[in-house]
């Protein structure tokens, strides 16, 4: 996607490719349990990340974003649709491939109290994935668990501690050591922040941040708050209703967003300057999300979409590139003439800068 | 932190349950107790050597010593046939325990297993739970008769009268308690295993059955407890039911229930015939509820340290 604005040398490469993703829920209902009808909590996504970047994904509760990110984990047996990781299929492998495909991509999760084992200690957490995909002898294990806990700054003593006498920032962190112990490529941080305050939201963050530079990591952030991740995101995903309906470079994001939905979203970011604060107009979107178990017929957004037209209720708009690096899903955002832009060139820039780090 | 040497090494869980189980004063008490009484039903009989199916063989002499109160010679009184109840207690202890625990141990491992795979895989959860239902619904005394008639004597064939029949009776007694264990940990599983901590076992690459092991087994272990040591109590008195209906082990072979349902027609007369052996089945089951009870506090880490 980033082709049209820098052609040839130096393209980042494309670490994970997402083509046509599908996950449907079954509804059964009745006594015979028939399946009635599918919640379509991702219907039909298509997009890539490339190697070293952070791609946020970011939607109102309820929209598939962590569904998003499960599926493309494959902890749920998808509906349809490729997610190609490093070259594999990881939506084709089978159970034995999957866990051994599985230390390339991991996974930080909402709620730190809830995805820690309650009855294993911190060493046992960590070590857990060391002991799946390793033949490490115990010292060795030890001394990788310690290295761990060093680098996302917890204190080597509360090794053999339990996950309840720490506070949610610290439980993060030994989420964060556990998605690492395998020298992973991939994280889905799946909203890693949401449950945390707001002075411990910015420690994880800038943790996430440092490794990512350390590591050379690639981040999937799904978030719903869009402050933070504007602050962490090279380019953002606004999802509504289970599909992408604008992907775009950050700062063109939020500079400038196209689609009717990303508008409204967008607008309801308080600013920190009260005098623009007071001039910041918001788009109110009326009526609610509609279900994801019968999606309305068109474009999914046409029953709030304050533009909306007679062909929105009709056609389904594509995700298409209307600027350099930027797609969006609606029928009145029109392809500009190609050229290659400034805008494009300083995102690609950018990319090259974190290329270099790593 | 700054000397890595002086780190302490992770700690084995067992030295952590093992420090947390000591300072639990009902759980070591009961322990004491049941060791007290596992010491009294093993060791007892070589210190007091009577036998206790001695029935003396002249008839006047043992109408004389017929249900005895307690005295130097009989600490706990006689029965009906003069046979001493301090020795008879010992060797029905020792019957009676062994089978509470085995016939529990069956149980909960059953129990256990169906609950897990019945919880864990949604395949199965319909025919187990059925299953379940089913030996619910079925009339256990009926049952364990009809298993008695039909396996008793080939059983003591094979092993011989005494062992086929603790087999039996063990293996009845287990096969036909599992079902509330099974139900407990089944619900149990169906709500840790949507935890996010088994999403992240399984974002790992922990295959099913050591998601099972390690993540979801430790977290239902405190309901199984609970229902293992109900469990052991239920085991004896059914034994003591099938004997006192004549299909459990031979009349003369003495088990608690057994003294305890030859005690009865005698209650009123020498109550000290029910009151022992009574409180022996008492304080087992009380002692190993103790026991569970600080277990389970023990293997939970969060009150652990309290």
């Amino acid at each position: 996607m980033l082709d049209a604005a820098m052609p040839g040398k130096g393209q980042p490469r494309k670490l994970v490719e997402i083509t046509d993703l599908k996950m449907h829920f079954p509804i059964r209902s009745g006594l015979l349990r028939r399946h009635t009808g599918d919640i379509k909590a991702v219907d039909g996504v298509t997009f890539d990340i490339y190697e070293g970047e952070t791609l946020g994904l970011v939607g109102e509760s309820g929209c598939g974003k962590s569904t998003c990110g499960r599926a493309i984990l494959r902890l749920y047996e998808i509906t349809g649709g490729s997610v190609v990781i490093e070259g594999r299929d990881v939506a084709a492998l089978d159970p034995e491939e999957l866990r051994k495909a599985r230390p390339t991509m991991q996974m930080v999760f909402q709620d730190p109290q809830a995805s820690l084992n309650p009855r294993m200690t911190v060493a046992d957490i960590i070590g857990e994935p060391l002991n799946e995909h390793s033949a490490l002898s115990g010292d060795q294990k030890l001394a990788r668990i310690y290295e761990l806990m060093d680098q996302v700054g917890l204190n080597r003593t509360f090794a053999n501690r339990y996950p309840h006498e720490f506070s949610g920032g610290q439980r993060q962190r030994i989420g964060i050591a556990r998605a690492l112990a395998l020298n992973p490529k991939f994280i889905v941080c799946d909203e890693p922040i949401a449950a945390l305050d707001v002075s411990i939201q910015a420690q994880v963050v800038n943790l996430l941040e440092d490794l990512q530079d350390k590591l050379g990591l690639t981040y999937l952030f799904i978030s719903h708050d869009l402050s933070m991740v504007r602050h962490i995101a090279d380019r953002v995903a606004v999802m509504y209703l289970g599909r992408i309906v604008e992907l775009s470079p950050r700062d063109e994001l939020y500079e400038d967003p196209l689609h009717p939905y990303a508008k409204a979203l967008l607008s309801a970011v308080p600013e920190p300057d009260p005098t623009h604060e007071a001039t910041r107009q918001r788009i109110i979107l009326q009526g609610d999300v509609p279900s994801p178990a019968n999606p309305p017929k068109g474009c999914n957004f046409c029953t709030r979409c304050p533009e909306v037209q007679p062909i929105c209720h009709q056609q389904d708009p594509d995700l298409i590139e209307v600027r350099p690096g930027r797609h969006v899903a609606c029928h009145f955002v029109k392809p500009e003439k190609p050229t290659a832009g400034p805008t494009g060139g300083t995102e690609a820039k950018e990319r090259n800068q974190q290329g270099e780090t790593q | 932190m700054t000397d890595v040497t002086a780190l302490e090494r992770p700690r084995s869980q067992w030295a952590d349950v093992w420090s947390q189980f000591k300072s639990h004063k009902g759980a070591m008490l009961g322990l004491i107790v049941l060791a007290l009484i596992v010491a009294f039903v093993f060791i007892g009989p070589w210190l007091w050597r009577i036998d206790p199916k001695y029935v003396n063989p002249d008839a006047v002499q043992m109408i004389k010593t017929r249900n005895k109160p307690p005295s130097w010679d009989h600490p706990l009184g006689t029965d009906q046939l003069g046979r001493d109840m301090l020795a008879r207690m010992m060797a029905g202890g020792r019957v009676s325990l062994a089978v509470g625990m085995v016939a529990m141990v069956i149980s909960m491992v059953i129990g256990g297993f169906i609950g897990l795979i019945a919880g864990f895989y949604r395949r199965l959860d319909g025919p187990l739970m059925r299953l379940t239902d089913m030996f619910l619904a079925l009339p256990l005394l009926p049952l364990l008769l009809v298993l008695m008639m039909l396996f008793r004597d080939s059983l003591a064939g094979l092993l011989g009268p005494e062992a086929g029949t603790f087999l039996l009776i063990v293996m009845a007694i287990g096969v036909t308690s599992w079902m509330q264990a099974a139900r407990i940990v089944r619900g149990q599983v169906l709500a840790i295993k949507e935890r996010e901590f088994v999403l992240a076992a399984r974002s790992i690459g922990v295959p099913p059955r050591r998601i099972i092991l390690r993540h979801i087994l430790p977290n239902v272990m405190s309901s199984v407890m609970v229902a293992a040591t109900l469990g052991i109590a239920g085991a004896i008195i059914t034994e003591s039911v099938l004997s006192f209906l004549g299909l459990g082990f031979p009349p003369d072979f003495p088990t608690w229930g057994r003294l305890l349902f030859d005690g009865v027609e005698y209650m009123q007369l020498y109550p000290s015939r029910v009151i022992f052996p009574g409180l022996a089945i008492s304080l087992t089951v009380l002692s190993v509820n103790y026991i569970g009870d600080g277990l389970r506090d023990a293997l939970d880490p969060r009150i652990r340290g309290r």
